[in-house]
């Protein structure tokens, strides 16, 4: 399957405030990989990814999803291609049970009950939420609101997972059964992360946002060894990268 | 503002008890919502000066409270806080209504008293019947029970979504209203401004939110119409229930009740 290519060329965006929060940004992603989106505030992170989503259109450029390209009329297809996934668990789960809610993807795509109530359970199991399907939303900790997101959106069976902030409110055990769920997934996966070290973990490949440009598209752990690239984007080392560099002095 | 925290907790008490696993709980909700429904047109059926042939039903909501282990203080303590309502409807009754129906000894008994307390009487058993149905029934359960019984789409969609919302709503402006606590040490209570504006926030908020939620539904495949998967299942148990509950209701409506058990009394002790 060698259709699960998201390829962006001279994407422009301006918001209708006349803030340009894109200005020209081209990069190829192709099935499987994994690439993390790492920016400061205010880079163009999350415009980025609402583009790939389909809720902003670009103002200059275009956006192909497989054979598919971005316009208005085919977000509708575009979107059975694309697992979004939130910032905010309260936003993505909206529906008064987890069950209902995972369902709710295979359901308005048309599925049989027996399928919709199949890959429901089946994405619950994957990311190890079954117990919770009777649950309602706000009885559930954060790592299992995380958990319950993202069962709900690969329960439609995605080809492309995007992640906006995955890591973000997680304490330290739930952030770490978070990497190792998205590590065991063989989607294509954009994920836009502050959390560089998960990045390093999760992602062989990285692109530096810096104001509303590609600063850098490379190997993950080559980027992030480059300070002087990373403190031009407002970036740091992550702390795994320090760490090694301090062990190897002693 | 110490007593939003309270409610915000009283509510999820509520919310707590109904995934309680209990004889009650797990009767599905289309029999409990019907049984309450027709609890509450029979007892609001009765005529004006009903007042002793209301107290048979009192069985139903204590029997259902006994049953599911519902705090009964708590209970009463909700009935407390709306009680205001009925008690204003019915205030004037007594003041209007003159007319001396009974005599207890030397005491005359108007028929405003009696509508009044008759008035009372209605309002503990109908709303103690639909707490009660709240804290024995998931709030899922209730939609869906909704749902399958034919009401309109559209209301249970906003029920659903206002069960869901309301918890992040009340969350969001209690951290709003702790933030504010915080910084204003001299005066307890927010002046109108403040409070304006802090209503003018939320909204504005809500707002946000509400289009990230737009959001994320349009993302997995909502076209304007929300379809949801149902699985309830309507055992023996269920229908036994629901028919006892209603001949109940039936033969404390149509028959004089508290006669039939005088009688029955004054033969076994004669």
């Amino acid at each position: 399957m060698s259709h699960h290519i998201i390829d962006l060329q001279d994407v422009h965006y301006r918001y209708p405030d006349g803030t340009q929060a894109l200005s020209g940004i081209s990069f190829r992603i192709v099935h499987g990989e994994a690439v993390g989106i790492v920016g400061a505030n205010g880079a163009g992170k999350s415009t980025l990814l609402l583009q790939i989503g389909g809720t902003l259109l670009p103002t200059a450029g275009s956006i192909r999803i497989g054979e598919i390209v971005l316009s208005k009329k085919t977000v509708k297809e575009i979107r059975k291609k694309i697992g979004f996934v939130f910032q905010d668990p309260d936003d993505q789960i909206f529906m008064p049970t987890v069950f209902e809610d995972v369902a709710f993807g295979p359901l308005h795509l048309g599925w049989t009950l027996d399928n919709v109530e199949q890959s429901a359970l089946k994405a619950l199991e994957k990311v190890n939420c079954k117990h919770l399907k009777d649950r309602p939303p706000h009885k559930l900790s954060m790592g299992q609101k995380r958990a319950v997101s993202i069962a709900s959106v690969i329960a439609m069976d995605p080809d492309i997972l995007v992640m906006d902030e995955p890591s973000s409110n997680l304490d330290p055990r739930s952030r770490r059964q978070l990497i190792q769920l998205l590590n065991t997934f063989d989607h294509s996966k954009i994920i836009a992360s502050h959390d560089l070290d998960m990045v390093l973990e999760l992602c062989e490949r990285t692109i530096i946002l810096g104001e509303g440009r590609v600063a850098a598209d490379g190997r993950t752990r080559e980027l992030f060894s480059d300070e002087k690239l990373l403190a031009e984007n407002g970036l740091e080392k992550p702390l795994s990268l320090q760490y090694q560099r301090l062990r190897v002095a002693k | 503002m110490a007593s939003f925290d309270s409610t915000f907790l009283d509510l999820g008490r509520l919310d707590n008890l109904s995934y309680n696993d209990t004889i009650i709980h797990r009767i599905d909700p289309r029999a409990k919502l019907l049984v309450t429904v027709v609890f509450i047109i029979v007892v609001v059926s009765f005529p004006k000066y009903a007042l002793t042939s209301l107290v048979p039903f009192f069985f139903f909501p204590i029997l259902m409270a006994y049953l599911a282990e519902l705090p009964v203080g708590f209970l009463l303590k909700k009935l407390l806080i709306v009680s205001p309502f009925a008690v204003f409807i019915g205030i004037f009754n007594p003041f209007l209504d003159r007319e001396v129906l009974v005599h207890l000894g030397s005491f005359d008994i108007t028929g405003g008293w009696i509508s009044f307390g008759s008035l009372i009487l209605r309002f503990v058993l109908t709303v103690g019947a639909a707490l009660i149905l709240i804290a024995t029934t998931s709030f899922p359960g209730i939609c869906n029970a909704l749902d399958r019984l034919k009401v309109p789409r559209l209301f249970v969609i906003q029920l659903m979504f206002l069960y869901r919302f309301i918890f992040v709503l009340t969350e969001e402006t209690l951290r709003m209203v702790r933030a504010r606590r915080m910084r204003s040490f001299d005066k307890k209570r927010p002046g109108i401004k403040q409070f304006v504006q802090m209503v003018g926030l939320l909204f504005l908020r809500t707002l946000e939110r509400a289009e990230r939620i737009y959001l994320a539904m349009c993302s997995r495949g909502f076209d304007g119409e929300i379809r949801t998967i149902k699985r309830l299942r309507f055992t023996l148990r269920d229908l036994l229930f629901l028919s006892l509950f209603i001949m109940l209701f039936a033969v404390f409506r149509f028959y004089n009740t508290n006669q039939i058990l005088g009688n029955l009394v004054l033969q076994v002790f004669r």
